[in-house]
């Protein structure tokens, strides 16, 4: 266990507030930039033009001036039904994309009166058990007319299916659904921790969903590889940039290997990062991104279309950033934080509500984060030419730094054998818990200052009205439940999960198997119970 | 302090009491003797298994696979496992329990963490009484897990019935990790990880290294008239699975081999003795260097000396013996 | 060295919440101030957590909880505890505890309640001055 050393107070010297001054990643900024610094800058191979390899400038030609990007405030709390509500409330209010936060016994895989699911019923996410509940989520919402992400990992092609048949229901075809499911696994080993089953199961159940959806879904996002979790469990920007991109290129690798062709299945891969405080490390961040996966894919993975070295992303304000000291003040940190993810180029944003610190957001706060976006994108100009930033030394020379400390975190990967051996050997978890543990102390020792909290503190007490979710919800949606394994055909339940089971032990494409068992209505918890059989579960070692 | 009533609830099988009376012995030398002294006649019906293994060796699941073999038996268990006091903070993580991989019903497993505290600090001594305390609660199978790098782990062995030592393949350097006084004493040698590569090299390595040294363990007093026969027991060797389980049935029949060669030839009672000797000492040295350190650090005396040895009038041996005879020690 | 008395602490997680960064640093932090810290890992029941202390014999059980259940499961773990007499533990649960709530978790015998923006040393100094044996 490596000891930290205690960090030495920076002080000011005689010109400037403090000895040195360093981004989120720990990389020296200097007093000011100049051409000196980009001196091999080329237009043409570093930059190229907005739209075009290796699209360090934007994804798309146009970008905003075209579309805004999406607005999709991640939501879910209580039953179903209170969740339909809040979307309702959210698309009056003018957000363009639904995004569904799901309750942690769904997220596990666990049913609302399994004992493991006590306490948390409906708290953190919505509580979904069955297709049933995914049809009342969705009720008097046309999901021909909306794309909806989900944010689910080890049940994702549980939801998908049940996402396919709820539409099926509203009498729409599965090729005109858009939307995403998070469904990267990797991350959940390194981060955001909720794995069900091993590694290997785990990645097969992913590269079924990419063949399905190629050929049954083909606007549909099946993966969206994530460096949110990665950051919030207390990664620097460069970790994020460079785990969140090696996560993409396993997921090629396997794909690849299973004998899809890249050009089949990249165009519909998409990528979450998080946007934290220090507002040009994350442009840079972004920008880095981009320039990164496009080169790779066709240099190392040999794509030929446009589209599959296109990296697309959505982006969520850092959690992590806000404080429970002084809540107003996270509506400031959400707006500069909104902003460089804007001026980096973001297909799609979240941005939280100033009371997350405190509770799930209540209907006020959520107000403000969604007009916030709306602030950003219609009265400050950002949105009105693409990557403004550009030429800029400081951010060229940074979106170049963080390219290069990259590739040394892919180098290193690498020599472990890959994402997995990787996994396996606790690199990327001692990564974070070093960096994490190494931010609290300079924060602890005022060298990273947080405004209100470590400061100036006045103690206040915070007179914020909260979100509160109480038992009523487990009791209903339990109710619900029971209510419903008394409707249902149990015998078909049975039979069609003994034959997920069946086709589990060998190779086949599971989709189809799962889709037979939801419409059905089988429960996720079920579903899960039935793959966890087959597939075993995975346990971590703990590092710190 | 009367201990009376924990040591009835121990002695009956209550869990907590047990916990509570290892706390003791951690903390506080006074009570161990009055507690030792209490429950010294229920001991003697466990079993020890000492283990060690280099860092990355897989000793929690391999101790998870071998306790779930022992609690199918019906036997109850008790594990120790001890991680080493960071020297600069004197503080520690205890991160084997949670590497166990099976939850273990309260009934029949009893696990418990202990920090090193140093090298200084007794360990032999508290890990000793711990064990005494999880034999008195009814423990059939008592397990000591440490890492094995240093010389108080050397001794906690030493008072162990069996010694197994964990060595995977591919990691190259991971025999000379293992303290030198452990290796001597290691009764059978486990190749954890036996699916991977190099496994039946590993073997190679170690029955080679075996070839070069010997096995004086169990070489027996010479009592006088009757010359006792010099009984060896050769160090085994085994590969195993532990995360699918293969081959522990193997290694369960060379341990209980282990110990019938200990009660068949004799062995045991000669190791009985030296493990009292190796204990007691333990237990002088604990209580002879809080002594001489009360003494010390409360004499003025010793400040002259102090001063003397810095003015390079005296040296530290000297000094020594000039303690020795304040002390009247002599 | 000898004869040292040191803080033994328990730091949990129960349910199914995994957000475990600041339960990571809170161990670190209890250990570099000198105390035993065993890290439970994620998922912990409580008859898991009670199981643990009754074999660990901690002085202080400190829960982290960010995902709103701490009303229903921090009563069902003190009352396990009492079930199996052990009353001189200090129980103390941090994470997202919204000020309305902290009035029941007190009168269940929790104490702390750190959230968000707290020090480390705060809650170290804490725990060294609210054990109960």
């Amino acid at each position: 266990m490596t000891e930290i050393d205690e960090s030495k107070t920076l002080k000011p010297t005689k010109t400037e507030r403090r000895e040195k001054f360093t981004n989120l990643s720990d990389i020296e900024i200097k007093r000011f930039y100049t051409p000196e610094d980009i001196k091999d800058f080329n237009y043409d191979m570093d930059l190229g033009t907005p739209g075009k390899f290796p699209f360090t400038r934007g994804a798309y030609p146009n970008m905003y001036r075209g579309r805004l990007w999406t607005m999709r405030q991640f939501a879910g709390f209580g039953t179903a039904a209170q969740t339909n509500t809040r979307y309702k409330f959210l698309l009056d209010h003018g957000t363009t994309g639904l995004s569904v936060a799901f309750s942690l016994h769904t997220i596990y895989g666990y049913q609302a009166d399994d004992d493991e699911a006590l306490g948390e019923v409906g708290k953190e996410g919505v509580s979904i058990d069955t297709l049933k509940d995914v049809e009342t989520l969705f009720s008097g919402i046309d999901l021909s007319k909306i794309s909806t992400s989900m944010t689910i990992n080890a049940p994702a092609a549980i939801l998908l299916a049940m996402y396919i048949v709820a539409a099926e229901k509203q009498g729409h075809s599965p090729d005109k659904l858009r939307g995403t499911i998070q469904n990267d696994i990797l991350k959940e080993y390194i981060a955001q921790k909720s794995w069900v089953f091993p590694p290997e199961p785990s990645m097969r159940l992913i590269i079924d969903t990419i063949e399905y959806c190629a050929k049954n879904v083909p606007q549909w996002y099946t993966i969206s590889i994530s460096g949110y979790h990665i950051r919030e469990a207390g990664s620097t920007a460069v970790q994020e940039l460079a785990f969140t991109l090696a996560d993409g290129f396993a997921y090629v690798e396997a794909a690849m290997k299973r004998g899809l062709d890249v050009d089949d299945f990249a165009p519909r891969l998409s990528f979450f990062f998080n946007s934290h405080n220090n507002f040009f490390e994350e442009v840079c961040k972004y920008r880095a991104a981009r320039r990164i996966w496009a080169k790779r894919l066709k240099n190392k993975y040999g794509a030929k279309k446009s589209e599959s070295m296109r990296l697309r992303f959505h982006t969520q304000t850092a959690g992590v950033s806000l404080s429970a000291q002084e809540p107003e003040n996270n509506i400031a940190r959400v707006t500069i934080q909104g902003l460089a993810a804007v001026l980096g180029g973001t297909q799609s944003l979240h941005t939280n509500s100033f009371d997350e610190a405190l509770c799930l957001p209540t209907e006020k706060a959520v107000k403000i984060a969604l007009r916030t976006q709306q602030i950003i994108a219609q009265e400050s100009g950002a949105a009105d030419t693409v990557d403004p930033l550009a030429g800029s030394y400081y951010v060229e020379w940074l979106t170049n730094k963080m390219e290069e400390e990259a590739e040394m975190y892919f180098e290193k990967i690498e020599a472990l054998g890959g994402v997995i051996p990787a996994i396996k050997a606790n690199f990327f978890q001692k990564e974070i818990a070093n960096a994490s543990y190494k931010y609290q102390r300079e924060v602890e020792a005022r060298d990273r200052i947080i405004v209100g909290v470590n400061d100036v503190q006045l103690r206040e007490p915070c007179a914020t009205p909260l979100l509160k979710i109480d038992e009523d919800v487990a009791r209903e949606q339990i109710a619900n439940l029971q209510r419903l394994r008394n409707i249902r055909n149990n015998e078909k339940v049975q039979a069609k999960l003994d034959a997920l089971k069946e086709a589990a032990k060998g190779t086949e494409n599971l989709m189809p198997y799962i889709m037979d068992a939801i419409r059905e209505y089988a429960s996720i918890g079920e579903v899960m119970a039935a793959l966890k059989d087959i597939f075993g579960v995975y346990r971590e070692d703990s590092i710190f | 302090m009367d201990y009376s009533d924990l040591i009835q609830k121990l002695l009956n099988g209550n869990a907590r009491a047990a916990a509570r009376l290892i706390t003791l012995v951690e903390n506080d030398i006074e009570a161990s003797e009055n507690i030792i002294n209490a429950i010294y006649s229920h001991t003697g019906k466990a079993y020890i298994l000492g283990i060690t293994g280099a860092p990355g060796s897989g000793k929690s699941t391999f101790i998870s696979t071998l306790t779930k073999f022992y609690a199918d038996q019906g036997k109850k268990i008790g594990i120790i496992c001890i991680d080493p006091t960071s020297p600069l903070t004197g503080g520690a993580l205890l991160g084997d329990r949670i590497r166990m991989k099976d939850n273990f019903s309260l009934k029949n497993v009893f696990i418990r963490s202990m920090a090193n505290r140093g090298q200084l600090g007794g360990l032999a001594r508290a890990t000793e009484d711990a064990v005494k305390l999880l034999d008195a609660y009814g423990c059939d199978i008592i397990i000591v897990e440490t890492v094995g790098v240093g010389q108080s782990e050397v001794d906690i062995f030493k008072s162990a019935q069996t010694v197994v030592v964990l060595l995977v393949p591919g990691l190259g350097d991971d025999i000379q990790a293992i303290k030198a006084g452990i290796m001597e004493i290691t009764d059978v040698f486990v190749v954890n990880k036996m699916d991977l590569s190099g496994a039946d090299k590993k073997i190679a390595d170690i029955t080679q290294m075996l070839e070069l040294g010997m096995n004086y363990k169990y070489e027996s007093e010479n009592d006088g008239e009757n010359i006792s026969l010099k009984s060896e027991w050769t160090p085994e060797i085994v590969k195993v699975n532990s995360r699918t389980g293969e081959n522990f049935e193997k290694l369960i029949e060379l341990i209980d081999k282990h110990r019938d060669f200990l009660s068949k030839s004799g062995v045991m009672a000669n190791y009985q003795k030296n493990r009292i000797k190796s204990e007691t000492l333990q237990i002088l040295k604990h209580k002879i260097t809080k002594k001489v350190e009360g003494l010390i650090s409360s004499n003025p005396t010793i400040d002259e000396y102090i001063r003397l040895v810095m003015d390079k009038s005296l040296d530290p041996y000297s000094m020594a013996n000039l303690i020795i005879k304040l002390l009247g020690l002599e | 060295m000898a004869d040292q008395r040191k803080i033994k602490v328990l730091v949990c997680k129960p349910g199914l919440d995994g957000h475990d960064r600041g339960a990571k640093v809170l161990a670190r932090a209890l250990r570099d101030a000198g105390m035993e810290v065993i890290y439970t890992g994620l998922h912990q029941t409580p008859d898991m957590i009670v199981q643990t202390v009754l074999q660990e014999d901690p002085d202080a059980v400190m829960l982290s909880m960010l995902s709103g259940a701490h009303k229903a499961l921090c009563p069902v773990i003190m009352d396990k505890l009492k079930e199996n007499e052990i009353d001189d533990v200090l129980v103390s649960v941090g994470g997202i505890i919204p000020d309305e709530d902290k009035p029941f978790l007190e009168e269940h015998g929790l104490k702390g309640f750190y959230g968000p923006g707290t020090e480390l040393k705060t809650i170290v100094e804490f725990v060294k001055n609210n054990l109960k044996r």
